[in-house]
């Protein structure tokens, strides 16, 4: 089934509008990238509460600091590569230690950035910022669940990381779906195991589980939109009730969102598990579904985890 | 609000150089070098020029003071204290567990510590962000960030040059403590920054070239960043490492490491 597609950027653009009108608190910072990131469509309505740092992610991580301690909710979008990875001291000392309200939205991540190259490729953003004191991580599914996070970032106070995609994503979910933080959603009920995805993955798994049932396997499939804090109930629950877990992501095998759910059920209900992710490597340049392909991020790779999972059980 | 006079202010910073010693012997470890050396304009700064009431440090039009240099913390701390943010016996807890006063600054636990530091490089940054803010909402307060040369190294100081120009941001005041050292040695032999001047003048700012000791040049400077407009000031402030301990002047060992007691006793004398 062809589902319909929308570009979760222009998901925050038209977020950040709308918050903007409302709280005339918030600025955003940006660096050369707006018209990518599409917080053009905010400069245009506010010009005087956007501030372009040209190419200067480092410093326009420390200006933001310096507004959100004058009070002001900063919105901070740029590529993920750039901010994550290029400004992780920055984030660490100047945004992370003194706990400032700053929303990190990097656009961009991933392999899906495609034929750019592995220059391009953040593949380690979850991992770094899953690993800053404080920070609040998201990996919306869609265009809709992007604009709700973008929302609940704008209100909730302290520092955020939320990764979104260049290429237009699957719609998974329907207008008036609830985002709640923190709070994992099931989009699919299952018996025989769960896969715990993240990102554009969760359309994936969805996919996957579609050919499992045709198979006679009952796969659960669980949107685990935000990365931290993790939701440990609905993983718990999910590892005792189908007691195996396939953890599929857009991401290096390490730190991210495998390792955390590991983490978890190793200390709370070890079962055998399964992971759909980048492995220990980079990748080329290529259209954005060749990439998966190539790298094995696919609804085949996950059916595939999923049968091998399911006969360690 | 403080409005010592030279004279009081000399006295001052006398006060706050014996803490600073007092206070990183105690510790058995600190920056005493970079804290000497900008002594005296962080004296004058809080008990002369900045807009600032201890008794409520998140006062909103306050003048903010960014310390770049994080680990100048100890002068800083040192001001704070003799100026009310904090009893003055706190110094004494400085470097220990669960004290208010961390080794480089931290604002989450000190009253009147703006900016978490201690990386160097990025507090010219933040200062553009809370001059910005300013800006945004009409207030009146002035942003110095106090640099050292040495983190003139750093490219992000260079890339916050560009900015605050670009921004024209008028109510920012860098203050470069230009002792010519660095943790190894002398700037000019490790990573020459020269032409210096000159470097921010290109950059699009003000520049104004002081004796960092002479309380009468840094007091004209500030006012003079003050009544630059369309553009930012930078006060060039030529200083002695350790200055005001005659074996820690020009002393790079100086730069993080403890005097001993009798090291501490005798540069005590000195500034008795």
């Amino acid at each position: 089934m062809k589902t319909a597609e929308a570009s979760t950027r222009e998901a925050f653009g038209k977020t950040l509008v709308e918050l903007g009108s409302q709280n005339k608190d918030i600025v955003v910072v940006d660096a050369d990238l707006s018209p990518s990131t599409m917080t053009n469509f905010f400069a245009r309505e506010f010009p005087d509460r956007f501030f372009d740092c040209g190419l200067q992610e480092q410093n326009m991580v420390g200006i933001a600091a310096g507004l959100a301690a004058c009070g002001k909710t900063v919105f901070v979008s740029t590529f993920a590569i750039f901010v994550a990875c290029r400004c992780f001291d920055q984030l660490r000392l100047c945004i992370s230690q003194p706990a400032l309200n700053a929303k990190i939205v990097a656009t961009h991540g991933g392999i899906t950035v495609g034929e750019d190259g592995s220059s391009h490729h953040a593949i380690e953003d979850l991992a770094l910022c899953c690993a800053l004191p404080g920070f609040t991580v998201v990996v919306p599914a869609d265009a809709i669940e992007t604009a709700e996070a973008i929302r609940v970032a704008a209100d909730k106070q302290g520092p955020f990381y939320i990764r979104l995609s260049r290429p237009k994503t699957p719609i998974v979910y329907s207008e008036g779906y609830h985002f709640s933080l923190g709070k994992a959603v099931t989009m699919r009920q299952g018996s025989d195991a769960t896969v715990i995805a993240t990102g554009i993955m969760v359309a994936k798994a969805l996919e996957a589980a579609d050919m499992l049932a045709n198979q006679a396997i009952d796969c659960r499939v669980i949107n685990m939109h935000t990365l931290k804090p993790l939701d440990e109930t609905a993983l718990v629950k999910a590892a005792s009730e189908t007691g195996a877990i396939v953890v599929a992501e857009e991401h290096l095998a390490q730190g991210g969102l495998g390792s955390r759910v590991a983490q978890t059920a190793a200390r709370e209900m070890p079962v055998p598990m399964g992971f759909v992710n980048l492995g220990d490597r980079y990748a080329l340049s290529g259209k954005s579904e060749e990439l998966l392909q190539r790298y094995g991020l696919t609804a085949k790779n996950i059916e595939e985890a999923v049968k091998s999972v399911v006969k360690r059980k | 609000m403080f409005n010592l006079s030279t004279v009081e202010l000399r006295e001052s910073a006398r006060r706050l150089r014996c803490h600073v010693i007092s206070m990183i012997a105690t510790a058995g470890s600190g920056h005493p070098g970079g804290s000497l050396s900008a002594a005296d304009i962080v004296t004058a700064l809080y008990f002369r020029v900045l807009r600032h009431d201890p008794s409520n440090p998140h006062w909103p039009d306050r003048d903010r003071f960014i310390l770049s240099k994080g680990h100048a913390a100890p002068i800083l701390y040192a001001a704070l204290a003799e100026t009310g943010y904090f009893p003055v016996a706190e110094l004494g807890t400085l470097r220990k567990l669960d004290s208010c006063l961390q080794g480089h600054t931290d604002a989450k636990v000190t009253p009147g510590v703006e900016m978490s530091s201690g990386s160097l490089g990025m507090g010219l940054s933040y200062a553009i962000g809370t001059a910005l803010a300013a800006r945004l909402d009409s207030r009146a307060y002035r942003t110095y960030a106090l640099l050292s040369d040495g983190e003139c190294q750093e490219g992000q100081t260079w890339e916050a040059a560009l900015s605050a120009a670009q921004f024209k941001l008028d109510n920012v005041t860098a203050i470069v403590d230009c002792n010519g050292m660095q943790l190894s040695g002398w700037i000019r032999d490790i990573m020459n920054l020269e032409p210096f001047i000159e470097k921010w003048r290109a950059f699009g700012w003000h520049t104004i070239d002081i004796d960092g000791h002479d309380f009468d040049q840094i007091l004209f400077a500030c006012q003079e960043a003050q009544d630059t407009k369309g553009k930012p000031s930078v006060i060039v402030a030529r200083t002695i490492k350790g200055k005001g301990v005659s074996f820690m002047e020009n002393n790079a060992a100086f730069h993080g490491k403890a005097p001993t007691q009798e090291e501490a006793e005798r540069a005590l004398q000195e500034l008795e």
